[in-house]
């Protein structure tokens, strides 16, 4: 096994196998198509960050004086949809999913690699649309395409946006789908359910959030296509239709679509936190079956987008409740998470850093959540900076710190080359203050009343404008220093061996990068996830660290 | 390892029984994805036929439940047929299976060919929504929005007759070929699954369109 591993790691490996741009556009491998999806994220990322950019400069002064107010929509707009269906629904089930998740159930490839391949080319098709649009004049409805505005008054590029979000959908399906299938079938021998890595078992949930609720916000979006394109008649209240009828619609997928976002972050973030505790996941079953649990639960709470939007005070106090009950599970994973710290020895690498940051930041969002969902506040905060805030606690500070805690933790067995250490941790450190700083004065904006979507507003609340900016051009600051060493490690990076972390797990067995099949010797199982008790299952010579193997 | 691996079993399969347990879960999942799809559709359908239950009623006299009615024996036939062409793939009889599979692309042809006729009859009478829709009567607005989940959900299930129609071109040339036997037909299963889906969604779309408020 370890003559095995070093051998490879001299030789062939997923990235060197072939070498031409045809071979990566036409890859079925799972790890191809996984970095083709970071590389493509990338690029969303930085078109979605650069409207966030003008936007926050605008709003440094109360006068709209850089931007006219349709601009400033259309910006935001592009933000949104730009930001949501293009980099966080995808980022870590189809960089680090595709990535890993065949790896760790210790398979070749996933279980439909051309369904998989056939998903990017979709996904980009649909960012094409969209960023057609937003070229080609730009969509000014916000990324929620509300009726009747998006279907009667919008300017036409909202059909091309909508095609664009339409088509992307079926991507995260085709990848969901591919997951579901290769967890249930695909298991390496000894594998069994309850051995799991968390982050396979939040793949799980996350996939099934996906499969049920994507099909619904495409239907929604077809239906605002062929009033649009057509002139049919599904929403137009001129006709008798119901525009609140679209919203329902329309959350039932978003509101889960949230969880896609975060479920995946909190699969990350326990695999980080095993490791850089050593201990075994406190609780593992419970920790298992809350992303289930999340996933069931908060198909059931979309109403609480309508609590002012002409709902019955009886469905909005249903919804109410289970808005409440859909944190249960979500505490039950941070209080396991915190248990399993409790003890362990905790070493403060980058990838830990952002589990922190994760910890800290989602629960801020997820406890400004419970304001929301409260009846009474949400009259007062709904429509305010605080729900900006609070999405971005969540979204931001959950989703994209376990993205990027994920990206650190993984580098090494991506690329085979470590980031350097001291500037990641002074990246992650800019991250968490630039992003605290940029929305934290935004809850008390919206606690004053300050209305989300507007270009203009009263001198009061310029300070804390300013500050938000100020953060944000931090936040952007970290990110292209991140941007940029991870960039530098690519070729110059110190070599990473097969298990720089000494982590458990199947993809800390086979060599850095893997090679195409992914394992030289198909694995068997023979200890439950998390073994930091035990000895590493690799020799300590086929250990990377131990640079006389190689 | 080659002679485990015969050339109709992708490489990351172990066994062809692997491969088929896969694609038969494949589809299956896929099919979910296609009931929430609909399912969209038809809970609009509902709650607005709850709130103008007349409309939905005259908006549906003016279907034509005769050709409705053809439509749905065509599917039921060619459903049969769908049938047969797994069960000939499955048993390896390489004629009857392209047979089948011609006959079912003859009969989603027939769907489609009336199903046109049908919308054409309605450009006709002015009843497709838009600037042109004309209908004499009360409740027009409302029979207009009828109208346009008629459009839109016997479009939605004739997008899918049509794909389904070329996926079953693609089983029939590879079916000359002779690519299917009795060691591998996942592709003709998995294809009739999807038919037989197509064609329930059609019996749920006839009486819901057709039928219902009708005396
Ligand atoms: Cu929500």
């Amino acid at each position: 096994m370890s003559t095995a591993t070093s051998t490879a790691s001299e030789g062939k490996h997923y990235l060197n196998a072939k070498h031409t741009v045809l071979s990566w556009l036409l890859t079925v491998d799972h790890k191809r198509i996984g970095m083709m999806y970071l590389v493509s994220l990338v690029v969303f990322f930085l078109i979605g960050g650069a409207a966030a950019v003008l936007f926050r400069l605008e709003l440094m002064t109360p006068a709209g004086d850089l931007l006219r107010s349709e601009t400033y929509n259309k910006l935001f707009t592009m933000h949104g949809i730009v930001m949501i269906f293009f980099f966080l629904i995808p980022s870590i089930p189809a960089v680090l999913g595709n990535f890993l998740l065949p790896i760790m159930v210790g398979t070749r490839d996933v279980a439909f690699p051309k369904l998989n391949l056939a998903s990017w080319y979709v996904f980009m098709l649909g960012g094409i649309l969209a960023f057609v649009a937003i070229v080609g004049g730009g969509v000014d409805t916000g990324w929620t395409f509300y009726t009747p505005y998006s279907t009667m008054y919008a300017n036409s590029n909202v059909i091309l946006a909508v095609c664009g979000a339409f088509i992307a959908g079926f991507s995260s399906i085709m990848t969901a789908l591919n997951f579901v299938v290769t967890i249930h079938k695909m298991r390496a021998p000894g594998l069994t359910w309850f051995r799991l890595p968390l982050f396979v078992w939040a793949m799980y949930a996350t996939s099934l959030v996906v499969l049920l609720g994507t099909p619904v916000v495409a239907i929604t979006l077809v239906m605002i296509f062929v009033e649009r394109a057509f002139g049919l008649g599904i929403f137009n209240p001129a006709l008798g239709g119901d525009p609140v009828l679209f919203q329902h619609l329309f959350w039932f997928y978003s509101h889960p679509a949230v969880y896609i976002m975060i479920l995946p972050s909190m699969g990350v973030v326990s695999e980080i936190i095993a490791c850089f505790s050593r201990r075994r996941i406190y609780g593992y079953k419970f920790v298992a079956y809350s992303s289930l649990a999340i996933a069931v639960i908060g198909f059931f709470v979309w109403g609480h987008h309508m609590f002012v939007s002409s709902q019955s005070t009886y469905a909005g106090m249903i919804f109410s409740f289970l808005t409440f009950f859909v944190a249960v599970p979500t505490a039950i994973k941070v209080l396991n998470w915190t248990m399993t710290m409790y003890k362990g020895s905790i070493s403060l690498e980058a990838p830990m850093l952002y589990a922190f940051g994760f910890l800290g930041l989602f629960t801020i969002g997820g406890m400004t959540g419970l304001f929301l969902s409260t009846l009474a506040t949400d009259i007062h905060l709904h429509d305010t900076y605080f729900v900006v805030a609070h999405f971005h606690y969540v979204m931001v500070g959950g989703g994209v710190m376990g993205f990027l805690g994920g990206l650190h933790f993984w580098w090494p067995k991506m690329t085979g080359r470590m980031y350097p250490e001291g500037w990641a941790i002074f990246a992650a450190i800019v991250i968490f203050v630039g992003f605290n700083l940029t929305f934290f004065p935004q809850f008390q904006l919206g606690y004053h009343g300050m209305p989300r979507r507007y270009h203009e507003y009263p001198a009061d609340f310029q300070v804390l404008h300013i500050m938000s900016t100020a953060g944000a051009s931090v936040l952007g600051f970290g990110y292209l220093l991140m941007a940029g060493y991870l960039g530098w490690s690519l070729k110059f990076g110190k070599k990473a061996g097969a298990n720089p972390w000494d982590a458990r797990g199947l993809e800390w067995e086979t060599s850095s990068p893997p090679p195409t099949e992914n394992f030289l010797v198909p694995p068997v199982v023979r200890h439950e996830a998390y073994a930091y008790e035990f000895e590493s299952e690799t020799s300590p010579e086929s250990h990377p660290s131990s640079e006389s193997s190689a | 390892m080659s002679d485990s691996h015969p050339s109709y079993l992708a490489h990351q399969f172990d066994d062809v029984e692997q491969q088929r347990q896969a694609s038969t879960m494949g589809i299956w999942l896929f099919l979910i994805t296609e009931v929430m799809f609909f399912g969209g559709l038809f809970t609009g359908y509902i709650v607005y036929r709850g709130m103008y239950p007349e409309a939905w009623k005259l908006g549906s006299h003016e279907l034509n439940i005769l050709l409705g009615a053809i439509n749905t024996a065509v599917l039921i036939l060619s459903s049969l047929t769908m049938a047969l062409s797994v069960h000939a793939a499955q048993l390896g009889e390489q004629k009857k299976l392209s047979r089948n599979l011609l006959a079912t692309i003859g009969l989603g042809g027939v769907f489609l060919v009336i199903k046109a006729f049908e919308y054409k009859a309605k450009f006709g009478h002015h009843l497709v929504p838009g600037e042109h829709f004309h209908f004499e009567g009360p409740f027009s607005n409302q029979v207009q929005l009828f109208y346009s989940f008629y459009f839109t959900m016997t479009g939605m299930h004739a997008i899918h007759m049509v794909i389904g129609i070329g996926i079953l071109f693609w089983l029939w040339a590879q079916s000359r070929k002779g690519k299917f036997h009795k060691d591998y037909y996942n592709p003709v299963e998995v294809t009739g699954l999807y038919w037989h889906f197509v064609d329930l969604v059609w019996i749920f779309l006839f009486p819901l369109l057709y039928l219902i408020g009708r005396h």
